[in-house]
């Protein structure tokens, strides 16, 4: 017996809905940015999963440039934790709190 | 049992043998040719040659008493030998090492799985690697270890830049990434060591980058960081990184070797479609694995070591824009169609 | 065999997802999230995508991740420590938004017909789906000015980082970045007392110059 697509689909629903409570949750900005890019993933799988379905490509190729586009955040991010790093000498990202009225 | 599972584990109990002797074979190949480059003995004393030295060694390691430093991080100290192993006996299924053969009425590749992406496969697995070092530098609660790997992990990703797009200028004439059908190009053309040499050359100097070797093995260095990252590693565990390391350096050999020197096939001679093509292809091909470790200890004995940063200015700098000419090059003369079919 | 593999990879993400997210120490978090990615390319492969897998591992588990592990080294992030008492409204609110998207994706279900168990049947993998040459194929042909953009926001990308990351201030705050190999006079290396002019090895990367 073949897997239905809807319990790839299943599967992705439910990490993106724990990255989902990582990202709301976690103090540590680099935790943070792990659970986005869990998220990021789940879409991935998603995506891949109706590729499958309806055969065609246009998934596949939509995932290929989610990766890079996560490739490019990841560095961009990690770039801007290490220079607010250098001025307050910590990522919880409660004590970013310089805008707060 | 499946015969398709019969063939495959055969193939991959045949690839694992020769890998397994890299790491006996080569702890003597490099001490006797390290004694060779500095006029000196090296072992002598332990057999005809001193080679019995690897079964010394062995017999070492394994009496050593395993001493464990308090205040490591357990799980990741215990894990990390064992990952140092995974990268070179998984990309070993997809070296091919015979001619199609034909057994019993099936014909069957001589490859243990012929993956349609089989040399970014290859690639991807190798680059995790990296790893291990960094889990073994940070578990050791060791300021030099630490050290040690952050910088392995910063040199292991640059320099895999460049090994990636010189591997990809191979595959542009053979406009497949199977390496079936690159060693099945190179039987039909050149090696593609001479119409590529600067592909050849960005792939050989990050080779000696990705595998930690000198002239790039600043983070084991030994007058530097002590012993780096696997300084609070004794006995077996260290025995273990040992053997990583060699394996990796057989698994890059491979590599290069069927991307660029034509792999289990040699100009110019047929290679029978049975048993006896199957084993010449793989003597070809070991034979070309020793060349390429011979050439690693021979560099290693050369060479000083390169610092931190003229290492990295190396690879960003120099590498990084050497393959992308290379790449640009390969392109145009595979459009002019003095490349590929 | 198929439905095995599944259930044993889907497991393995499953747990791995929840590690990343619940365990306190950032480094374990990361090489969880590397078993997940794992997991994930080999969900792409049983799904008919091998090079989606393929490059799943080479880009996200061995650059992306490293990149994680390299800036969690550098700026030696600690554990983190028991939040105070908020947390517990913290966890309520996360856990309602979840219920919230766990029903946004079932109704996502409904509408498109793709009920569970009552799916109509995929097609077969043909080799033109599952082969690279297909991919590329509608890669190069269909989707190429996408790919040209994703490659200029890539430039963009790295330049950012590098911008970003740079110490604050005039380009060479301090005279050692200026070091260039050979143009320095020999020191006698009998003499004691490290080098005033190279910061000693073991001072943290991100520490300013003296000010």
């Amino acid at each position: 017996m073949s897997v239905p697509i809807s319990w790839y689909l299943l599967l992705s629903a439910v990490l993106f809905a724990i990255g989902a409570i990582g990202a709301l949750t976690r103090r540590n900005g680099i935790s943070i940015f792990l659970s986005v890019e869990l998220m990021l993933n789940a879409a991935n799988l998603t995506l891949v999963a109706y590729a499958r379905q309806w055969g065609q490509h246009t998934g596949q190729i939509i995932v290929f440039f989610v990766m890079a586009v996560a490739a490019a955040e990841a560095a961009v991010g990690l770039a801007l934790f290490i220079a607010v790093f250098r001025q307050r000498r910590t990522i919880d990202v409660n004590r970013m709190n310089l805008l707060q009225g | 049992m499946n015969p398709d599972l019969i063939a495959v584990l055969v193939k991959y109990a045949v690839m694992f043998a020769v890998f397994i002797n890299v790491a006996p074979i080569m702890v003597w190949v490099e001490r006797r040719g390290a004694g060779l480059i500095q006029d000196r003995p090296g072992p002598n004393r332990v057999g005809p040659f001193g080679l019995f030295q690897p079964l010394a060694d062995a017999l070492k390691f394994m009496f050593k008493e395993d001493v464990t430093p308090i205040l490591v991080d357990k799980p990741l100290y215990l894990l990390a030998p064992v990952l140092a192993l995974m990268p070179a006996f998984t990309t070993l299924v997809l070296i091919p090492f015979g001619p199609e053969i034909t057994v019993g009425g099936r014909t069957i590749p001589l490859v243990v799985t012929n993956a349609d992406t089989g040399a970014l496969l290859f690639l991807a697995i190798s680059s995790l690697g990296v790893y291990s070092l960094v889990m073994a530098g940070y578990a050791s609660n060791n300021k030099f270890s630490l050290l040690g790997s952050i910088r392995a992990s910063a040199q292991l990703i640059s320099y895999e830049l460049a090994l990636t797009i010189s591997v990809l200028a191979v595959l542009i004439p053979v406009n497949s990434f199977r390496l079936t059908d690159v060693v099945a190009y190179q039987q039909a053309h050149l090696w593609n060591c001479i119409p590529q040499v600067l592909g050849c050359l960005v792939f050989l100097i990050a080779a000696f980058a990705e595998t930690n070797r000198l002239p790039f093995d600043l983070p084991e260095a030994e007058s530097e960081l002590i012993a780096g990252f696997h300084t609070e590693y004794g006995a077996m565990r260290f025995a273990l990184f040992f053997q990583g390391e060699y394996s990796n350096m057989a698994a890059l050999s491979a590599l290069g070797a069927t991307l660029f020197f034509g792999g289990w096939s040699l100009p110019f001679i047929h290679y029978p479609h049975n048993w006896l093509g199957a084993v010449l292809g793989l003597l070809t091909l070991v034979a070309k694995i020793a060349i390429a470790m011979a050439v690693f200890v021979w560099v290693r004995w050369t060479f000083p070591r390169f610092r931190y940063d003229q290492l990295m200015r190396l690879g960003w700098k120099f590498l990084l824009p050497l393959s992308i000419v290379n790449l640009i090059l390969v392109a145009a003369m595979t459009l002019a169609g003095w490349l590929g079919k | 065999m198929e439905t095995l593999i599944f259930f044993l990879f889907a497991a393995l993400a499953l747990g791995s997802g929840i590690t990343v997210v619940v365990h306190r120490s950032p480094i374990y978090a990361t090489l969880s999230l590397v078993l997940t990615l794992f997991s994930m390319a080999v969900l792409f492969v049983l799904l008919g995508a091998p090079f989606v897998g393929a490059l799943q591992i080479l880009v996200y588990a061995g650059a992306i991740v490293v990149l994680f592990l390299f800036v969690i080294m550098l700026l030696n992030v600690q554990q983190e420590e028991s939040a105070p008492a908020r947390r517990s409204a913290q966890l309520v609110t996360a856990i309602l938004g979840a219920i919230v998207f766990l029903g946004m994706f079932w109704l996502a279900f409904w509408r498109t017909g793709l009920r569970v168990g009552a799916a109509p049947a995929p097609p077969k993998l043909t080799e033109e789906l599952v082969s690279l040459k297909g991919l590329a194929g509608a890669l190069f042909t269909d989707y190429l000015l996408p790919f040209e953009i994703v490659g200029l926001l890539l430039l963009v990308a790295v330049i950012g980082a590098t911008v970003a990351a740079r110490r604050p201030g005039s380009e060479s705050s301090r005279p050692e970045d200026d070091y260039v190999s050979g143009d320095e006079p020999r020191t006698d290396p009998l003499l004691s007392g490290p080098d005033p002019r190279r910061p000693s090895v073991a001072e943290p990367a991100y520490k300013e110059a003296h000010s």
